[in-house]
């Protein structure tokens, strides 16, 4: 069953006079892995930020497992089944990191905003994040408070906060940005491991990440998709590498890995 | 006709005096996104600093001498107080200056006392311009709009025509790329503190003695320049400018009217039983009304638009 | 472990509910005993502040609205007793309080919480000028200047209560701040008492957690409100009379000084504030006149050294504690202790003395007004030097105390 887990149909976005993003046509298909690369200013966290209602389209329409999800509200977006991570790291930093990941799940349980029931109480809540917490390895971090770990803890509980909810739908924004050689193998296989099952759509900078990662990979170069396909096609693209290096490149000249 | 036009003038000098204000308070909250809760304080001190010189060396010299000492509480201030209170952030500064609000009126208290202090206006300008009709306009009033103007045609070029308002024109959208510029941000901060400040300290010299000088000065007239800065737009001169000219004409024609509903409807020729539950609420009078229109106008106006009339930041 | 947690929670607040029984036989004067009664009222009401700064990260300059229009209420519930007309026990008046700061919560919190920060603190400015310059219109409910007076014994003694002494008030404010205090920390611990934790930190992250933080905002605001008017149907009963300046500005900004003073990071932070600034209300009124310039001055002092408070100051030094440590902190805190207060008492000189005569007019003697220079300047200088010894010994102990944090 190749259902459309996502879909982008003509997207635009200006701010001011400028058009951010042209016309940008994306099919995400469920259970993949989709990294979206392109050059710096490409427009590739504006897409993001479209898709997950941060901010408005100026333009056309994405709909999320068929339904549309237009300029909806984030909190709508999310309770349809997307999340996503930032490329800023963005957690709460006076909760400690088990409670960073009690509050990710407490919608997706259906609590709501209750005030009549104990948090200490609610075992799927605490099931739940413990699942998280080992899964993201960072148990011997579990009553720090978020704001005082390391670059790469808070990078990793970044991720734990996106999936922690089980959206089926996870948008991944240049999780590795910043990391070490070692930081990213570790990241890389945290993300292979959280993604199981589910679609991923990963911006990313770092090559070796995305060949790595990416069951199919989109190409945004001012504000629209030149190519999409596998990483070999992506690779063998004379778009791409003219968008990447100029248009002096040789004729099997490849794309950087 | 006569009630309107004296009126209209009479709003016109308040107008001008709220936006000596609320310029100095846009400025400092363009530049730093400090909310000066202070401000009106400054006002208050810069009374009660001409009328202290004043007494000394006349009102001339204190109309210089007074914005002066002001200005320089304000850098004294900012560089040993807000500064230091930058770093924990927004909420710190605006409780930092709500403190300072409450200790300046306190020490005003101490040194001039709680009663309202005798500051005059001076002689040489202590008569009626002209007879409008049967009123007397003073000149004072007057006067008090030929400076308005003034101080704010030169504030107005410094900003645009000179180095050091370039700068802070810069500084007020983008201050980290000015301090990467080399400029010492840090100092342009200070200045601009003090200048708002001395601003206030200007207007308060000016109204102080026309309406009254005493220790509740700062809070009367305190909450109204936030509905001006508000309505105007955080951030935005001319916002400011048209905002304290609107709420200046509000609450000087709203003081003056004496109109209630009950009176609007016995002019379209409806009477309203004294009796009826109605008649009580019906008629309460614009005038009495008018404590609440400006914080009534500044409510819908941060529901509707946040951003004021003109305002580019909402916080 | 989570029993281990209840059992010591338990007595916790056992203790803390043998405290409010115990407090008016320590302090038994008269005075004593409305100090007490005032302090529980103002307990509630910095705790339902607390809901809305500490917890939700909204700070509001015009809380003193739920409290006073409880207040109100609750005066009028009581006449209506008075009167006949209603068959409610006092005892149960603070319900009243409370239900009307909800529903005024609901309505003024839908609109003034849709935006955080800046905007909402300048919006609950304006409502609350709006609703003080109201209060002076509609006089029916407001009273006018004179405010509403009503009669606490009213509807008779139940059970032989009559709330006529003020013991009987006294135990009233306590049921009734304890019952909050459960109340309000027990909210904290509820997924709504957290989100609005994680809406404070971030509410665009709150967000893509699928909350909308808004809502959370609004829900968090009614219940401040319920409870700030509890607070003031309980101000109601104590003092029998209430008038527009409880709803007034002077009044939030009170709130909002003992919230910053006791510390709005803890949940009990707050309730040292509210202790200490009513005991410095009451008691120093009687000495100087210039209690409020010293209020001013400790906030002051307080923003600009430890903006977390009274409550961050001790819970700082709970690692030391626990790392044996607090003995090597006590010579520079000697130290700084002696200097400081000779500073204090330079500075509490000064100011007394320009109190008691005005500066331009004739001063007593000038050696006093030297003596008060000297002190605060020596003592300052050496104070310098002892803060300066104790950022020291702090540094010297951190990596000691990394363990124990």
């Amino acid at each position: 069953m190749n259902q459309q887990a996502l879909v982008l149909q003509d997207v635009r976005k200006r701010f001011g006079q400028t058009d951010i993003i042209n016309g940008v046509n994306l099919e995400i298909v469920a259970g993949e892995r989709h990294a979206l690369i392109g050059p710096n200013g490409a427009g590739k966290s504006t897409t993001f930020n479209l898709i997950s209602g941060r901010f408005p389209v100026s333009a056309g329409s994405i709909s999320l497992n068929g339904s549309d999800i237009t300029n909806k509200e984030p909190q709508v977006i999310n309770r349809l089944g997307l999340s996503r991570s930032f490329q800023i790291t963005n957690i709460f930093p006076k909760l400690s990191v088990f409670e960073n990941l009690r509050c990710s799940v407490l919608w997706a349980l259906g609590y709501r905003y209750s005030f009549f029931r104990r948090m200490s109480a609610l075992n799927d809540v605490r099931e739940s994040a413990e699942k998280t917490l080992t899964m993201i390895g960072l148990e011997n971090r579990r009553e720090k408070m978020a704001g005082e770990l390391t670059y790469a803890e808070q990078r990793a509980l970044e991720i734990g906060i996106t999936i922690a909810s089980g959206a089926n739908v996870i948008l991944l924004d240049e999780p590795t940005a910043g990391m070490s050689r070692s930081e990213t193998d570790a990241a890389v296989a945290l993300i292979h491991r959280v993604t199981e099952g589910k679609t991923l759509l990963m911006v990313e900078h770092d090559m070796g990440v995305v060949f790595n990662i990416a069951d199919r990979i989109s190409v945004l170069v001012y504000g629209q998709v030149i190519a999409t396909g596998t990483p070999n096609e992506i690779r063998m693209n004379k778009k791409v590498q003219e968008a990447y290096l100029g248009s002096e490149s040789d004729e099997d000249g490849e794309v950087p890995a | 006709m006569e009630f309107f036009l004296i009126t209209l003038l009479n709003s016109l000098s308040y107008g001008l005096l709220l936006f000596m204000l609320s310029s100095g308070l846009t400025l400092i909250f363009s530049m730093m996104g400090v909310l000066n809760f202070a401000h009106a304080s400054f006002y208050m001190l810069g009374a009660y600093f001409a009328y202290q010189t004043g007494l000394v060396v006349g009102f001339w010299p204190a109309l210089f001498l007074a914005p002066l000492l002001v200005g320089i509480v304000g850098a004294v201030t900012e560089r040993y107080g807000l500064r230091k209170v930058h770093q924990f952030g927004h909420v710190a500064e605006l409780l930092f200056t709500f403190g300072l609000a409450y200790v300046i009126e306190e020490i005003v208290h101490i040194i001039w006392g709680r009663a309202p202090v005798d500051y005059r206006i001076p002689e040489s300008l202590d008569f009626t311009l002209f007879t409008l009709y049967n009123t007397q306009y003073p000149a004072y009033r007057a006067f008090m709009m030929i400076v308005s103007v003034g101080m704010l045609i030169s504030l107005f070029l410094v900003l645009t025509k000179t180095r050091i308002g370039m700068i802070v024109q810069a500084s007020l959208t983008h201050p980290h790329m000015v301090q990467a510029l080399g400029h010492n941000v840090p100092r342009v901060f200070m200045l601009v503190f003090a200048g708002g400040c001395a601003l206030a300290g200007l207007a308060g010299v000016l109204g102080g003695n026309l309406f009254i000088t005493e220790p509740g000065m700062a809070f009367a007239v305190g909450s109204i320049v936030f509905v001006v800065v508000v309505l105007g737009g955080m951030g935005s001169l001319v916002g400011a400018f048209i905002a304290s000219l609107l709420i200046g004409a509000i609450q000087t024609f709203s003081v003056a009217l004496d109109l209630s509903f009950i009176d609007l409807m016995t002019a379209l020729g409806v009477t309203i039983d004294p009796d009826s539950g109605w008649y009580g609420g019906l008629s309460i009078t614009i005038s009495q009304t008018a404590p609440v229109l400006p914080y009534l106008l500044m409510v819908l106006m941060l529901i509707v638009r946040p951003r004021g009339l003109m305002g580019t930041r909402e916080s | 472990m989570n029993d281990m947690f209840n059992k010591g929670r338990l007595v916790l607040w056992s203790f803390v509910a043998l405290i409010f029984v115990v407090l008016p036989f320590i302090f038994s004067g008269g005075f004593s005993l409305s100090m007490l009664s005032q302090m529980g009222i103002m307990i509630i009401f910095v705790l339902s502040y607390n809901m809305l700064l500490g917890q939700t990260g909204l700070l509001s300059f015009g809380h003193a609205v739920y409290f006073g229009l409880g207040a109100f209420m609750t005066a009028h519930a009581i006449n209506f007793v008075e009167a006949g007309t209603l068959g409610l026990p006092i005892s149960l008046m603070p319900l009243i309080g409370g239900l009307t700061g909800l529903c005024f919560g609901l309505l003024l919190g839908f609109v003034t919480t849709r935006r955080p920060g800046t905007p909402f603190a300048m919006i609950s400015l304006g409502i609350a000028e709006m609703v003080a310059a109201s209060a002076l219109m509609f006089t029916t409910f407001f009273g006018g200047e004179g405010g509403i007076v009503t009669n606490r014994t009213a509807g008779g003694a139940v059970w032989g209560v009559s709330y006529g002494p003020q013991i009987q008030v006294y135990y009233l404010i306590a049921v009734w701040c304890f019952l909050s205090m459960v109340l309000m920390f027990a909210i904290t611990r509820t997924p709504l008492g957290r989100i609005a934790n994680a809406v404070r930190d971030n509410p665009e992250r709150a967000q893509f957690v699928g909350y909308n933080p808004t809502r959370v905002r609004w829900l968090m605001m009614s219940l401040a409100g319920f409870f700030a008017g509890i607070g003031g149907a309980l101000a109601t009963i104590n003092y029998e009379i209430i008038t527009a300046e409880a709803l007034g500005l002077m009044a939030s900004g009170n709130v909002v000084l003992m919230a910053f003073i006791g510390g709005i990071g803890q949940f009990w932070g707050p309730m040292i504030g509210a202790v200490l600034v009513t005991l410095l209300q009451s008691a120093l009124s009687n000495f100087t006149q210039a209690w409020l310039l010293y209020f001013g001055l400790l906030f002051l002092l307080i923003i600009l050294y430890s903006p977390g408070g009274i409550s961050n100051l001790i819970s700082i030094h709970v690692p030391v504690w626990r790392a044996g440590l607090i003995k090597k902190l006590l010579p520079s805190y000697g130290y700084a202790l002696l200097t400081g207060f000779v500073t204090l008492l330079g500075v509490v000189g000064g100011i007394e003395m320009l109190y008691r005569g005005t500066l331009f007019g004739g001063i007593n003697d000038g050696t006093t007004w030297v003596i008060a220079a000297l002190l605060i300047c020596v003592g300052g200088f050496f104070l310098k030097r002892a803060i300066g010894s104790v950022r020291r010994v702090w540094e010297d102990m951190s990596p000691d105390l990394a363990r124990w944090v």
